[in-house]
C-alpha cells in the first residue's frame, strides 16, 4: 500500500506533440492518499484510461513523475510495480481453472506450492469464490470473470493498489451494484488505495472517497462527493454531476452585483471583478432553485415525473431554469418567481468558479 | 390441453432443399453407388457384383500403399504448415502500415490456380534448367526429382507448403487479431513470460480457428490431385502416386468404372471419418 503521486505528468501519443490537442492528458499533478477510495470521473476519451495506464506502468508517460510512496517507478515494467488492474471486459485465462487463474501471477514469481495455495484459497473466500475453484474459468458469467480478475490481482501480497477500469461495464445490472458493495467491503476490509475509473456519476460518487473530474485531458476538480456536488469548480462538473445537471444561465456583473437579465442574484460570495471580456455565467443546481413569492419572474413550461422528484422547467425570456420539486409541494400554475439559494449560486467566468 | 389443429403443409418449405441437395449430392453420389456394385463390358450392359469391388479394393496392396503415401503426406504437411503458419501469423506486425503489406503478400499464393502451382514448381525444380535444380546440383547436391523418390516427395511437400502456409497464417492472424489488448495487459501486470502468454492467452484464443485451419488443410490435402498430378504425374515409379491420383488412373486409364467407384466411396468415408475424430478431438473440452 502506498500513497500514489503523479507530477508534472503529461502525455501524448503522438512522436512530436505539437499543438494543446496532441496531448492526451495535459499537464496534471495529483496524489491519492494511501487507503484511500478513489474514483477518477470523466466521459469517454477524457484521458482517464490513459491516466490509468500511466499508473499501471503500461504506458510510460511523456513527461513527468510517478511516485509509489517516496519511490519513483515511472520506468518501471507493471509487473515490478505491484499493482492490481481490473479491465472493463473481463480478462480471465480461458483454460485454466478458477483456482489456476488465481495462482498464476503467483507461480509466474515462483512462490512456494504450499504459500500459493494457502494464498489462493485465501482469496478465494474473501471474494466468495470457494465453491467454483476447481470450475474452469471461461465457463463463469461476467461478475465472476470481473472477481477472478480481481482476485489474480489481490493474491500476491500487499499490493500497492488496485486499479479498475470500468469494471462493470458488462455486468448485468441486478448484479452491478453486488458487485460494488462487494468492492467497497473489500476496500473497508484491506485498505488498499483503489482507484476506480468510471463515467457513471452514480458509480464513482458511491463507491470513492475523493472524485477527480476530468475532461479532455485535465483534471477539472478534484474533491469529496458533497464538493462536487456543492460547489462544481466549473460548469462541466455541475453538468456532469447531478441529474438534471446545474442551471447555467447567462449573467453580467454590475456594481459588485451578479445580475441575471438585469435583476440581481445574491451569490454565495460576492463577485470578483471577471477578466475584461470572459463569458460570465451564473451556476446553479435545480436542487436549490425554489419557488418563491418574488425573485425572477417565470413561465412554467414543462414538468416531468421522476418517481420521488418532479423536474419542473421553466422559462425567463427564452432561458431555461429547471427545478426539483418535492412530492408533497404545489406547482404553480403557470406564471410564478423563482428564487436561488444564495449558499449554492455561483458565478463562473468563462466555465471556471470564481470563488 | 392440445389446442393445436395438425397442419403437415408446412414440409412444402423444405422441398426445394430437398430438390437441390438431391441433384447437388444424393443423385450424384448414388450414381457412384450404382457403378460401385456392377460390372460393365461395354454398350451399357451391367451386371450385379454385390461387395465383390469393396472387397477387392480393400484387400488391394496398390490401394493400401496408396493410402499410405497419402496419410504420410497429409501428416507431413499439416506437422508443417500449421506450426510455420502460426509462427509467421506471431511475427507479422500487429498494427501499421506493414500490416496490409504482409496480408497482400500471404495471400498471393492462395490466388494461383492449383494447376499454375504444379507447372511453376515443375519449371523451377528441373534439374538442368530450373533455379531450384540447377542451384541445389550446382551446390553439391544430386537433386533430380524425376528419378529420385525423396526429391520428389521434398518437392511436393515444399510446393504444398509454398502454395497454403499462408491459409494457416491468414486464419491464425485473425484468430490473433480477435484478442484484446486488455489480456497481454493484464499478463503484463502478472508477471508472465512470452512463453505463458502464447500457451494461456494466444493459443486458447488461437483454438477455434486452428481447428477450422486443420481440417481445412486435412481434407484439401488429402484430396490433393492437381499439383502432384502436373509436378511428378504421380512419380518416379509409384513414388508419389496419391489416392487421387491413383483413383483418377484406375477410372479413366483403366476405365474400370466399378473398383473406381467402389475406390471413390472408401476414399470418401475414411475422409468423413478422419474429419470427425480430429474435430472430436480439437473440440472436446470446449465449454458450453
Amino acid at each position: 500500500m502506498a500513497r500514489i503521486s503523479l507530477e508534472n505528468l503529461r502525455h501524448s501519443y503522438r512522436e512530436r506533440p505539437q499543438a494543446d490537442a496532441d496531448w492526451a492528458l495535459k499537464r496534471l499533478d495529483l496524489v491519492w492518499e494511501a487507503g484511500s477510495a478513489n474514483a477518477l470521473l470523466g466521459p469517454s476519451g477524457c484521458g482517464k484510461t490513459t491516466l490509468l495506464s500511466i499508473i499501471s506502468g503500461l504506458l510510460r508517460p511523456t513527461e513527468g513523475t510517478v511516485r509509489f510512496g517516496e519511490r519513483d517507478v515511472t520506468l518501471l515494467p507493471p509487473d515490478a510495480r505491484n499493482i492490481a488492474q481490473v479491465f472493463q471486459f473481463p480478462v480471465v485465462y480461458d483454460t485454466m481453472s478458477v483456482y489456476d487463474n488465481l495462482a498464476f501471477p503467483l507461480r509466474n514469481r515462483g512462490v512456494a506450492k504450499a504459500a500459493v495455495d494457502a494464498r489462493v484459497r485465501e482469496i478465494a473466500a474473501l471474494l466468495d469464490l470457494e465453491s467454483t475453484l476447481r470450475q474452469r474459468a471461461a465457463g463463469l458469467t461476467a461478475d465472476g470473470k470481473q472477481k477472478i480478475s480481481l482476485g489474480r490481482g489481490l493474491v500476491r501480497a500487499d499490493v500497492n493498489a488496485i486499479l479498475f477500469d470500468e469494471p462493470l461495464t458488462v455486468i448485468d445490472p441486478h448484479l452491478k451494484w453486488k458487485l460494488r458493495s462487494k468492492l467497497k467491503e473489500l476496500h473497508q476490509r484491506l485498505g488498499t488505495t483503489m482507484i476506480y475509473v468510471t463515467h457513471d456519476q452514480t458509480e464513482a460518487l458511491t463507491f470513492a472517497d475523493q472524485v477527480v473530474v476530468m475532461n479532455e485531458g485535465t483534471v477539472v476538480q478534484s474533491g469529496t462527493p458533497v464538493e462536487l456536488f456543492e460547489r462544481p469548480r466549473h460548469t462541466f462538473v455541475g453538468h456532469f454531476i447531478g441529474s438534471p445537471g446545474m442551471n447555467v444561465l447567462p449573467a453580467t456583473v454590475d456594481g459588485g452585483v451578479a445580475r441575471f437579465f438585469g435583476l440581481a442574484v445574491e451569490t454565495s460570495a460576492p463577485p470578483k471583478a471577471p477578466p475584461p471580456g470572459a463569458r460570465l455565467e451564473i451556476g446553479v443546481r435545480p436542487e436549490f432553485v425554489h419557488f418563491s413569492d418574488a425573485g425572477i419572474p417565470v413561465r412554467i413550461s414543462r414538468i416531468s415525473e421522476t418517481g420521488r422528484h418532479r423536474i419542473v422547467e421553466t422559462l425567463h425570456e427564452n432561458v431555461t431554469i429547471k427545478l426539483l420539486v418535492g412530492e408533497g409541494e404545489q406547482v404553480p400554475a403557470e406564471r410564478a418567481f423563482v428564487r436561488f439559494d444564495p449558499a449554492f449560486t455561483q458565478l463562473y467566468a468563462d466555465g471556471w468558479s470564481t470563488r | 390441453m392440445d389446442t393445436k389443429t395438425p397442419n403437415q403443409k408446412a414440409w412444402w418449405l423444405v422441398l426445394p432443399v430437398v430438390v437441390l441437395v438431391a441433384f447437388n449430392a444424393v443423385v450424384p453420389l448414388m450414381t457412384v453407388v450404382n457403378y460401385s456394385v456392377q460390372e460393365t463390358f461395354g454398350e451399357n450392359v451391367f451386371f450385379f457384383e454385390g461387395v465383390k469391388w469393396f472387397e477387392q479394393v480393400l484387400h488391394s496392396e496398390r490401394f493400401h500403399q496408396a493410402l499410405q503415401r497419402q496419410l504420410m503426406f497429409t501428416f507431413l504437411i499439416l506437422a508443417i504448415e500449421v506450426p510455420l503458419g502460426v509462427a509467421i501469423a506471431l511475427a507479422m506486425p500487429r498494427r501499421g502500415p506493414w500490416v496490409s503489406v504482409c496480408l497482400v503478400l500471404m495471400a498471393m499464393p492462395l490466388l494461383i490456380p492449383w494447376n499454375v502451382v504444379g507447372a511453376m514448381w515443375n519449371l523451377l525444380a528441373l534439374p538442368d534448367i530450373g533455379l531450384l535444380g540447377r542451384s541445389l546440383n550446382a551446390a553439391g547436391i544430386n537433386y533430380n526429382y524425376t528419378r529420385q523418390p525423396v526429391a520428389a516427395w521434398a518437392t511436393l511437400v515444399a510446393m504444398d507448403v509454398w502454395h497454403w502456409t499462408s491459409l494457416v497464417v491468414l486464419l491464425a492472424y485473425a484468430g490473433l487479431s480477435a484478442i484484446p489488448d486488455a489480456f497481454y495487459q493484464a499478463a503484463r501486470i502478472d508477471g508472465a513470460s512470452s512463453g505463458a502468454v502464447f500457451r494461456y492467452i494466444q493459443l486458447p484464443k488461437m483454438k477455434r480457428v486452428l481447428t477450422i485451419a486443420v481440417l481445412l488443410r486435412f481434407m484439401d490435402s488429402f484430396m490433393i490431385f492437381t499439383e502432384p498430378m502436373v509436378l511428378t504425374g504421380g512419380g518416379p515409379g509409384n513414388a508419389t502416386t496419391l489416392l487421387s491420383i491413383d483413383l483418377v488412373k484406375v477410372a479413366l486409364g483403366q476405365f474400370d468404372l466399378g473398383p473406381a467407384a467402389a475406390m471413390s466411396l472408401v476414399y470418401f468415408l475414411i475422409i468423413l471419418l478422419l474429419c470427425w475424430i480430429f474435430y472430436t478431438v480439437m473440440t472436446k473440452d470446449e465449454v458450453q
